[in-house]
């Protein structure tokens, strides 16, 4: 799998990315800069966690209308894998790759804090290590992850499978007290309708090593790995 | 011509931000005060003399960057227009 991480100033999470991408293909994966109007020859573009353009405006505002998204929107129309992280998610759903949007979280504070997310299907290339219904664990660190939208748009995504993962309790379940953020039912991450674009909030490339406290995230790049090819 | 853009969260979305500058006002004795929201307001200067077409370009601009539409609405107000 050769992926790229799509740098904009302000982010900061992009060498946790790129450790969990190495660990899981063996390679580094290609740094892109937010100027650059073509990507590389990759399998997989990486929006990273951070605070692009100082989240200036709205969290993602400023990074979806850069040139290089230009390019990650034509990558993505072509059935090419996006993964966005956090900031990486805000700004896939300013730019319209994925529905919605993210509001400050309903506590008005900023949540750093591990998580735990149900995974609501494994058939993907990013769960495939996962089982169904599986809890992992996850940092989180964001001040803007309350996931809204319309009831119409919430339904749809339900209907059709396309919710990634919920906040639930360590036992499993999606209670208020585990939706740390506010987001509506419970959702921490969502698909695009052919699967192949998935932003979540919360962080799993920050455990991917026993040394940083667990390896609750490795399956996820494990998984792509073992999809898209070594 | 200068224009002006407020952009405020929509009705149904709930602003966690507004409901607590409420609390703060309850706080200080402002206890008649309800439904505060809380929004942004950007002006622009347009190289354009024709208040028509200067609403219509901040219109644009509001869809495509200013405001969120999937959470957010706006006014536009054209100065002397």
């Amino acid at each position: 799998m050769r992926a790229g991480i799509v740098l904009f100033p302000g982010i900061n999470r992009e060498r946790d990315m790129a450790i969990a991408l190495e660990h899981a293909t063996g390679h580094k994966p290609r740094m892109i800069w937010h100027a650059e109007a073509a990507l590389p020859e990759i399998d997989l573009v990486v929006l990273p966690g951070g605070f692009s353009y100082g989240d200036y405006l709205r969290c993602g505002a400023m990074a979806a209308q850069s040139p290089v998204l230009r390019a990650v929107r034509d990558f993505a129309d072509k059935g090419g894998y996006v993964l966005g992280v956090c900031n990486g998610f805000q700004i896939l759903v300013e730019a319209g790759l994925l529905p919605g949007a993210l509001l400050r979280n309903a506590s008005l504070r900023f949540i750093s804090a591990d998580c735990h997310l149900r995974v609501e299907r494994s058939d993907t290339v990013f769960a495939g290590r996962y089982q169904r219904g599986q809890v992992f664990r996850a940092p989180m660190a964001h001040g803007d992850g309350n996931y809204f939208a319309d009831a119409a748009t919430l339904d749809h995504l339900e209907a059709e499978g396309l919710i990634a993962f919920r906040y639930v309790t360590p036992a499993g379940e999606a209670t208020a007290e585990a939706n740390r953020n506010g987001s509506a039912r419970n959702i921490a991450g969502i698909y695009s309708e052919n699967l192949r674009v998935l932003g979540l909030m919360p962080h799993p490339e920050d455990l991917v090593d026993p040394l940083a406290g667990g390896t609750d995230g490795k399956p996820l790049f494990d998984g792509l790995a073992a999809s898209l090819g070594a | 011509m200068k224009v002006v853009v407020t952009v405020m969260l929509k009705p149904e979305v709930l602003d966690p931000q507004g409901r607590a500058i409420q609390h703060a006002l309850h706080g200080l004795g402002f206890t008649g005060v309800s439904n505060v929201r809380a929004g942004k307001v950007i002006e622009l200067e347009l190289a354009e003399s024709n208040p028509a077409k200067a609403k219509a370009a901040a219109e644009e601009m509001a869809r495509r960057l200013l405001a969120n539409i999937v959470i957010e609405g706006y006014r536009i107000a054209v100065e002397g227009g």
